[in-house]
Order: C-alpha cells, then structure tokens, then sequence
C-alpha cells in the first residue's frame, strides 16, 4: 500500500504540492489527471524519492521514503518508473538496458537476467528488437522497452508519468496496450496521464490535480459522469 | 646531391630524445587523466563549496604559462630540501596541467549525461556509484574523447618546453644536433618535425577510428 499524508514540496519559491494526501491499494489502479505543472509527475517522484519533500509523509509498505535511515535504492527495485522521455540507456542494446539492473542490482546471473528480460520483452512485444539499439526504436517501442525494463526487477508498483504524452499520435495505441494487459494481470498502478479514455477504462480511481492539490477523487463514474466540484467539471469541459 | 653531415648515429641520438618525449608525454597523460577525472567527477557531483576552490587551483595550472611553471618547479623543489630530476618534475608539472584541462573534460562529458537518463538508472535501484559506472561513464567517454585526443597531443607537442629545464627529450636533441652543426638547422628540425608527426598521427587516427565506431550506435 502506499501512503501518501498531507506532502508538502517546493521548487524555490513556488510551491507545486500543497498538502497532497491520498492512499493507493495493492492491485488497484489509480490515474491521476489534471492541467499541466499541477504537481502530478512530482508527485510521483517523490513516491520513489528521487525528489525530497518539505513535509508530510510518503510511506510504501509501511516504509517511510523520505526518513533519514531508510534505503532508498532497495526500495526502488520494488516500485518502477517510466517516464515521458522513456530514457533508454542509448550505449545498451534492448536487451543489455533490460538486464542491467538485474545484474548489478539484483546480482543475477547472465544467464538468470537473460531469461527474464526476454521475457518481459516478449510481454511487450520486443522479441524481435534484443541486440537493436535504443536509436533505432520508434518511440513507442524505445517506451515499452522502458516498461519491460522497469517490470524485469518485479516490482510491486508501477508508477507512470505521462508515458504517451511524447510519442506520436499512431504510437499511443501499442503503448496504453501494454498498460491496460499490466492492470488486467493486477499489478498496482498510478498512472499519471492525459489519455482521459484510459483513465476511465482502465482505472479503479481517479484523482483530479488542481492547483498542488487533489481536487476530487473518486470512482471514473464519479469523475467523469458526476463530478462533485466545479473545477473538475471545468477541467473535464475543457479537455473533453 | 643533396649532402648532410648528419650521421646514422645522430639520428640515433633524435630516436633516443623521442623516447624521452614519449616516455614524458605517457607518464603525465596518464598521471593527468587520472587526476582529472577525479577532479572533473568532483566537480561534477560536489556542492559548490567543495567544487569551486578545486576549480580555483586547478585554474592557476591551466592559466600560468607552462614555461614558467616549468621554471618556477624546477627552482622551489630544492629550496624546499626536495630532490628532484628534471625528469620527475617535467613529469609532474606536465600532469597537474593535463589534469587541470582534463578535469575540465571530464566535468562537462558529464554534465553532459542529461538527468533524466540518470534518474531513471537511480529508479532501478542503481546505486551513485553503479549509476556513474555503467550509464554515466560510457556515455560521457563519448563525449570526452575528442577533446581529451587533442589535449593528449597538445600534451605530447608541450613536452618540448622541458628541454628548457635540462630535459633531452626530441627538441633538445635536435638543438644539440643544430649546435654541432650550425648550417643545417632547416634539415634537423625538419627530422624532428616529422618524428613529433610520426608520433600524433597513429594517435589521431586511432582516435578516429573509435569515435566512427561509436557513433554507429547512435
């Protein structure tokens, strides 16, 4: 479960979360939407700790992030990331940016961290790309490179920020596929995204950014047929 | 005919100075680059307190004239009570100066690795150190390498001022030469031209080579 109280945080003078709260469920999928620079994605990062907090508490598992003993790179091969810019490791092939983490972090064998990475290759549909170099991938392959390399370490959570905000219009499709197979088989996700279609589909709740904070959250009926505040129906009016 | 007074055994003793300007040039190459790096990841991954004096000092090495740091070494190690041959000085002054340019390199082959691509190595679970050694490092050598080719010959080239400290390496070989024989400087500076060229080019190329090959990933 992840716990996310009352989390405060600041770049400089601008405050992007202002007291965000909400808690996320094993197997539950939660979407997070809301206009840009609303504080989603930092959200996220915070999450794993890759951006300290002001205040509040982030807790995964009952494990603290942001306090000062806790081992921040044991908890992260529990809870995966992709980002926008999917950030393949360009001097890796496909295969060699899927095992790596496996190797060093995980210390499995060559032959153990192959077998896996082939298979979540696979999963996403990458078989036939093992020794190509990130370069020559579409950016919607180079993405669910990104994914199967995030979900080779088996996490628990899956976090996503804006996965398909920077790929052609013709390659969101194969890559929301993935994701919707992912929730399908359980996996605990907070997806923070655009694609309001998926959101609906695929979440079991929704939370709508405004302002640093969570705005309203509910059930996708709640949010998308009969949302209780104003600034939500606005927002949907806007992108609908 | 084209006649020379100059024998096979003075171009031995040329071959002799070039092995000191290569022996020179590996030793504070080596030296520089291992220093640079150091101080160019520092740099790179130090809050500014600790980042801007190493800058500072390496900034002095980098600015003053190698001639007169040459000089100045080689007459304050004695007055320090230190014993030092010209050899070991040339070496050490040649390598703070490489390593001053060299951490330079290496500061901005790293600054160069864009942050999300580090991020997303930390989110994996990467730790700082495996994160510089399997993403950073490789990416960044592609980066540095072109500039650190150049500085390694710049290096190789600049091992020529030593001889003003007593150092018989190719320069001072040939001045001993052109002293001998004062009517053909032309010719003996000319062999060790072609010698310092003979020694950048392998270099050079080489350095071509693995720039073309990496880059065919890309």
């Amino acid at each position: 479960m992840i716990e996310i109280e009352n989390v405060r945080k600041s770049f400089g003078t601008l405050e992007v979360l202002k007291g965000v709260s909400m808690t996320v469920d094993r197997g539950e999928v939660v979407s997070v939407i809301g206009g840009s620079g609303s504080g989603k994605s930092t959200l996220l990062m915070c999450i794993n700790g890759l951006e300290p907090i002001d205040s509040g508490r982030v807790l995964v598992d009952g494990i603290e992030v942001h306090a000062k003993g806790t081992d921040l790179n044991k908890l992260r091969r529990r809870i995966g990331i992709v980002f926008q810019q999917w950030n393949a490791f360009p001097h890796l092939t496909v295969l060699e940016n899927t095992t790596l983490a496996l190797r060093k972090v995980l210390g499995k064998s060559k032959a153990e961290a192959n077998e896996i990475a082939v298979r979540q290759l696979e999963h996403v549909g990458l078989k036939e790309k093992l020794d190509v170099y990130p370069g020559k991938l579409s950016g919607g392959q180079q993405q669910r490179m990104a994914i199967a390399r995030a979900l080779a370490m088996s996490p628990d959570y899956m976090l996503f920020d804006e996965v398909t905000s920077a790929l052609d219009p013709q390659l969101v499709g194969e890559v929301l596929d993935t994701m919707r197979l992912l929730a399908k088989e359980g996996m605990t996700m907070i997806v923070v995204t655009h694609e309001m279609g998926f959101a609906r589909e695929v979440s079991n709740r929704v939370a709508f950014f405004k302002d640093g904070l969570i705005h309203e959250i509910g059930t996708p009926q709640q949010i998308f047929e009969r949302p209780e505040r104003p600034g939500t129906a606005a927002f949907l009016g806007s992108v609908l | 005919m084209f006649d020379t007074g100059v024998s096979l055994n003075d171009l031995r003793f040329m071959a002799y100075g070039a092995g000191w300007t290569l022996l020179i040039t590996a030793v504070s190459v080596a030296g520089g680059t291992l220093l640079g790096a150091l101080f160019g990841t520092a740099r790179a991954g130090t809050p500014l307190w600790v980042s801007l004096p190493i800058g500072f000092v390496l900034d002095i090495f980098r600015s003053v004239p190698l001639l007169i740091q040459l000089v100045l070494f080689n007459s304050f190690i004695p007055i320090l009570g230190l014993r030092a041959t010209p050899f070991l000085v040339s070496c050490l002054v040649l390598a703070l100066y490489t390593a001053a340019l060299c951490s330079e390199i290496v500061r901005g082959g790293i600054e160069a690795v864009p942050q999300t691509t580090r991020r997303a190595a930390r989110s994996l679970g990467m730790t700082w150190g495996q994160d510089m050694t399997f993403i950073v490092f490789p990416l960044a050598l592609r980066v540095m390498f072109p500039s650190w080719i150049g500085l390694t010959l710049g290096v190789m080239k600049d091992t020529s001022l030593v001889a003003w400290i007593g150092v018989i390496e190719l320069l001072k070989s040939s001045q001993i030469l052109v002293t001998r024989m004062p009517n053909e400087p032309l010719f003996i500076l000319g062999i060790a031209g072609l010698i310092y060229f003979l020694i950048s080019f392998p270099v050079s190329r080489l350095g071509a080579r693995l720039e073309r090959k990496w880059r065919e990933n890309d």
